[in-house]
């Protein structure tokens, strides 16, 4: 198993806004795609060019490889027997929580509780920590930008315990309005949870500004860094957040894991997350019997080879670099800006300079809508998503129901964006001109 | 039709594929671009709103029924090419009939947009034989149905709100 190197974590800021000094070293661009298996595969007779990767990325044959070997050779269940085989299973799985706990810049792998995914990570919170925590007159800040699964949690919860949600607005640029968030900042905020980085519009919000008024205001803070953690490597120490959620499948991990990061402190006053809320008193009574963090909340067989599979898929993403990363996502970045700047009919939401923006690019081109620009972009092969992407309060506050989305992530090529401009040129045509 | 691009690089196949010429005849663009009968209609006998939660199409159908036929067929909703210009096409083509032979209507296209070649030949559909493309793209055929399953809810009395007229 790869130990982890000394790593230098980025601060939750975008390596790529710095000044490109590591562009490029060993940064192979083929020998990176060639680890893709599923790059090579074509799609309708042209080449995939699969630009959906804030929906779910690819894995390498790394992870692949490392998940077979798992169920070929070690598995077990963990945590249980005292025979060999569950020995090296347990090694495996907590192994991955090292890997993943140094993905997320903690040195203490227990902060780190693995669960399905970044959206279970946040319904954790809410109904440990929240139904621990809130009750009336309480009130919850989050932002009109969050995906759904930082949104409907929170909504469950203030129909358990009668709290508020309030929503800081966004600029038409597709940043967070921060006067908005200070008026709705006061004493009864408990909490406010917030996106890391925008999975429609790219935005990188301020986290830790965003923190720091949180906590002068009295409140914990969750950030929802689905959209960040395959980016970059997350100090969760420097963005000073009492919460960090994200997903395997986003960063060339398997589906069906994510983790919680939370402070030691938060995890052993929460309450377990499964088991149901009737038993806890049950438990007070006889004194707590509930194993230590982070298995506390980690109820039932986990998803082992997923977890194993996330673990890899983190040294990997390690090994590559989050500088070379960055770099490398920062050119295509300003490359495909550049580029959907000249197409005419094409409105960019979002961020419109590179500086405070990931390589996620929602679209709306001319009256093509984005369903038919999806099916036309796929006769070439692209992969673009099109909908409401999870986040309809946002696409109601920009006065629409979908866009298009194209994103892109380290293996993608800029030959890539070649073709995807060709396809929204045959799009025009197929329309007849864009109005 | 449009003007060269600059932005566009030269190697790349330019070619459109026939299955999207199919899919997005001009009939069809015509009919999502200058939709006909789209617009509220307060004297509806039936009307009913249906979504595609997946994707967010939204289409409200409302029909006048006035002795024993539909009279008037509006819309409104937004959505995609397909999904609007079919229901533009559904409100010109069950005007005069009754809601039975409306949901035959409806059958038949459901039957056109999977693949049956004979149906082509079936003046009744009219220009909703150029949806027939549709039947290529499996996953936009709900697109095209959007509207016809309003008119199936309304056909089934669920969606009726002043009775048959």
């Amino acid at each position: 198993m790869a130990a982890m190197t000394d790593t230098k974590h980025a601060t939750g800021v975008l390596a790529s806004e710095r000044p490109p000094e590591a562009a490029g070293h060993g940064w192979d661009p083929a020998a990176i795609r060639a680890q893709f298996p599923i790059l090579s595969r074509e799609v309708n007779g042209h080449p995939l060019v699969y630009l959906d990767n804030a929906a779910s990325s690819q894995q390498p044959l790394r992870v692949l490889n490392r998940v077979e070997r798992y169920l070929r050779e070690e598995h077990a269940n963990v945590h249980r027997g005292v025979h060999r085989l569950s020995a090296e299973a347990t090694e495996a799985y907590e192994g991955a929580r090292r890997s993943v706990a140094a993905h997320a810049g903690t040195r203490d792998p227990a902060e780190i509780v693995f669960t399905r995914g970044a959206t279970e990570a946040v319904n954790l919170v809410a109904s440990s920590w929240g139904d621990a925590s809130i009750g009336t007159g309480d009130e919850i800040v989050l932002t009109k930008m969050e995906h759904h699964s930082n949104l409907v949690p929170w909504q469950l919860l203030a129909g358990r315990t009668g709290c508020k949600l309030r929503f800081v607005d966004v600029t038409p640029e597709g940043t967070l309005d921060l006067d908005d968030y200070d008026r709705l900042l006061g004493r009864r905020s408990r909490l406010v949870a917030c996106t890391h980085v925008s999975n429609s519009l790219g935005t990188v919000n301020p986290v830790r500004e965003i923190v720091d008024r949180a906590h002068a205001a009295g409140a914990l803070t969750l950030i929802d860094g689905a959209q960040a953690a395959p980016h970059m490597l997350t100090d969760v120490a420097k963005i000073g957040c009492d919460f960090y959620a994200f997903s395997s499948h986003k960063m060339c991990g398997p589906t069906g894991v994510g983790a919680l990061w939370a402070r030691r402190e938060l995890l052993e006053e929460m309450p377990p997350y499964q088991g149901g809320g009737e038993m806890i008193s049950e438990v007070k009574l006889e004194g707590s019997s509930w194993a230590k963090i982070p298995h506390k909340f980690e109820a039932g067989t986990p998803n082992i080879s997923g977890v194993v599979g996330f673990g890899e898929a983190a040294r990997f993403l390690a090994d590559l670099g989050s500088e070379a990363i960055a770099s490398h996502e920062g050119a295509l970045k300003r490359a495909v800006l550049g580029r959907l700047r000249e197409i005419q009919g094409l409105h960019l939401y979002g961020p419109r300079e590179e500086r405070g923006r990931t390589a996620v690019f929602s679209f709306a081109y001319g009256d093509v809508h984005p369903h038919d620009l999806s099916t036309i972009l796929d006769q070439r092969g692209i992969a673009i998503r099109a909908g409401h992407h999870c986040n309809q309060p946002l696409m109601d506050h920009y006065g629409i129901s979908s866009t298009a989305r194209a994103s892109f992530y380290f293996y993608n090529s800029p030959g890539e964006i070649d073709v995807l401009c060709d396809g929204l040129a045959m799009a025009a045509e197929v329309f007849g001109g864009v109005a | 039709m449009i003007e060269p691009r600059s932005t566009t690089p030269g190697p790349i196949d330019r070619e459109i594929p026939s299955s999207l010429n199919q899919l997005y005849q001009e009939v069809i663009l015509d009919h999502y671009r200058k939709p006909r009968n789209k617009g509220q209609l307060d004297e509806a006998t039936h009307a009913i709103t249906m979504n595609n939660p997946l994707c967010g199409d939204v289409i409200e159908l409302m029909l006048r029924v006035k002795g024993g036929s539909i009279a008037e067929a509006r819309f409104l909703g937004r959505g995609c090419s397909i999904s609007q210009a079919s229901a533009s096409m559904l409100t010109g083509r069950v005007l005069g009939k009754s809601l039975e032979q409306a949901l035959e209507l409806s059958g038949k296209f459901t039957h056109l947009l999977h693949g049956d070649g004979a149906l082509l030949s079936d003046d009744d559909l009219g220009d909703l034989r150029t949806l027939a493309g549709v039947s290529k793209f499996p996953v936009r055929i709900k697109c095209a149905l959007l509207a016809w399953n309003c008119l199936e809810e309304l056909g089934d009395g669920t969606g009726a709100d002043g009775g048959s007229g």
